[in-house]
């Protein structure tokens, strides 16, 4: 999947780029969910860089790697209008320490609702859904999961203000985010006892050191539905390169918390996305 | 917990100094001479714009150029006196979008990229220029 979407991403950057108006970086980096954001939040951003009357696709391949376990994700997406955005991705997370892998596929739908990233004095606000299904819920079942598919509704606001600090721009963000999912679905939805949505509260902070860098942190907050196992929350803290319009790197170094009874996950985050 | 709150203040103090004598944006934008170059730049790049270009048909180019050099001076702090109509009387007609917008932030981000200005700079001119959307977008 990683290799596939790395190789068409390739052939993709030699094609010409389509319109893509927006000032580099407003369309932020691909979450592991597939929807524009930071690493693990999704923001109220549009991914890529269309405006009005204007449409881009996005492909996305992000590797996390912690003590015991790897996740790969990849996807890809569709924007128009800077107002809709469409994602797909599949998500592989590898049992390095416990063995065998789950993997689950995340379609999702962004709509923004309101306000300019930079310049409104509202912030950008957007409403986001992602529907997400199991593909290996066996284990997830066996470790009390109710149901092996499940809908996140997030509202999320983000507002850059330029010359913030020291003359850089700051971005901030938050989301709210109702959920069904064990550690973000990779362990199914719900519990023995109840599937109902939880309300979480997600966000994220970043810099722009210069037209291409940001550096930044990033809080998600989780349930903690499942017996067997703690869940906790995720923190991350970030660098992304935007090389161009077509192309940025995001790396980070994640805190991901007890994962499965195995304590305190923590390791290196790498994403690469186009953009055209 | 004193002491460290003294040595922070003396920190902050030493990086507020090291970019004093703390230059206006007027004079960070390179005065007269820096804002009419950055203004060539931009009307260099609309010009290039097959997107946006089409809304300069009727403009008296030479004004505009005059208008908006003194419109950046007033601006940054430089001694000069914008003598040009309002945003919204002068937009008004044009039914700009967004995406003219952001196509003519880009311009001007590239306008000052040229002059060198710095990144500090672009953003406290950018900081000032985004309120502006409202009055010139969709009128
Ligand atoms: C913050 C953003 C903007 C600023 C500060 C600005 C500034 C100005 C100024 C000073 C004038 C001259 C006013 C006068 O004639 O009295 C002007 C006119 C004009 N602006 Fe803007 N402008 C902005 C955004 C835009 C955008 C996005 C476009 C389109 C891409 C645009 C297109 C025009 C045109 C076509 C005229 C000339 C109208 C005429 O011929 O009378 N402006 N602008």
């Amino acid at each position: 999947m990683i290799r596939t979407s790395l190789v068409l991403l390739c052939c993709l950057l030699t094609l010409p780029a389509l319109a893509s108006s927006r000032v580099l970086a407003t369309g932020g980096a691909t979450s592991i969910e597939g929807s524009a954001g930071g690493g693990i939040v999704p923001w109220a951003v549009i991914n890529g860089y269309g405006s009005d009357d204007e449409w881009s696709i996005q492909a996305f391949g992000t590797r996390v790697a912690v003590d015991d376990f790897t996740l790969h994700a990849a996807g890809l997406g569709y924007s128009w209008d800077n107002r809709w955005e469409l994602s797909y991705a599949r998500q592989q997370f590898k049992l390095d320490t416990l063995g065998g892998q789950l993997r689950q596929d995340i379609l999702g739908i962004k709509y923004r609702i309101t306000g300019q990233l930079l310049y409104t004095a509202l912030p950008q606000i957007s409403l986001g859904l992602q529907y997400k299904r199991h593909l290996d819920f066996d284990l997830p079942a066996l470790v009390g999961a109710r149901s092996r598919s499940g809908v996140d509704l997030y509202l999320a606001a983000s507002k850059v203000w330029l010359d913030a600090i020291a003359g850089r721009n700051l971005l901030l963000n938050g989301t709210v985010r109702a959920t069904q999912a064990n550690q973000t679905g990779l362990l199914g939805f719900g519990n023995e006892h109840s599937n109902r949505h939880r309300l979480m509260f997600e966000g994220s902070a970043a810099l722009l050191l210069t037209h291409q860098l940001a550096v930044g942190v990033e809080f998600r907050q989780k349930p903690n539905r499942l017996a067997f196992a703690d869940e906790q929350h995720w923190r991350d803290i970030f660098v992304a390169w935007f090389v161009n319009r077509k192309l940025s790197v995001t790396a980070a170094y994640a805190d991901l918390g007890d994962i499965a009874g195995l304590p305190s996950q923590q390791g290196w985050y790498l994403s690469v996305e186009g953009s055209w | 917990m004193k002491t460290r709150l003294l040595v922070a203040c003396a920190l902050l103090l030493a990086l507020g100094c090291s970019q004093t004598p703390s230059q206006s944006l007027y004079q960070q934008l390179g005065e007269e001479a820096g804002i009419a170059a950055i203004t060539d730049g931009l009307l260099h790049q609309i010009e290039h714009d097959p997107l946006i270009v089409g809304h300069f048909r009727d403009t008296d180019i030479p004004r505009f150029r005059r208008l908006l050099i003194e419109q950046l001076c007033e601006l940054s702090g430089g001694p000069c006196q914008y003598s040009g109509a309002t945003m919204e009387e002068s937009h008004t007609g044009l039914h700009l979008t967004t995406r003219d917008f952001d196509r003519l932030v880009n311009h001007l981000i590239t306008a000052m990229q040229q002059q060198k200005v710095p990144y500090s700079a672009q953003n406290r001119l950018l900081a000032m220029l985004a309120p502006m959307y409202p009055e010139v977008i969709d009128r």
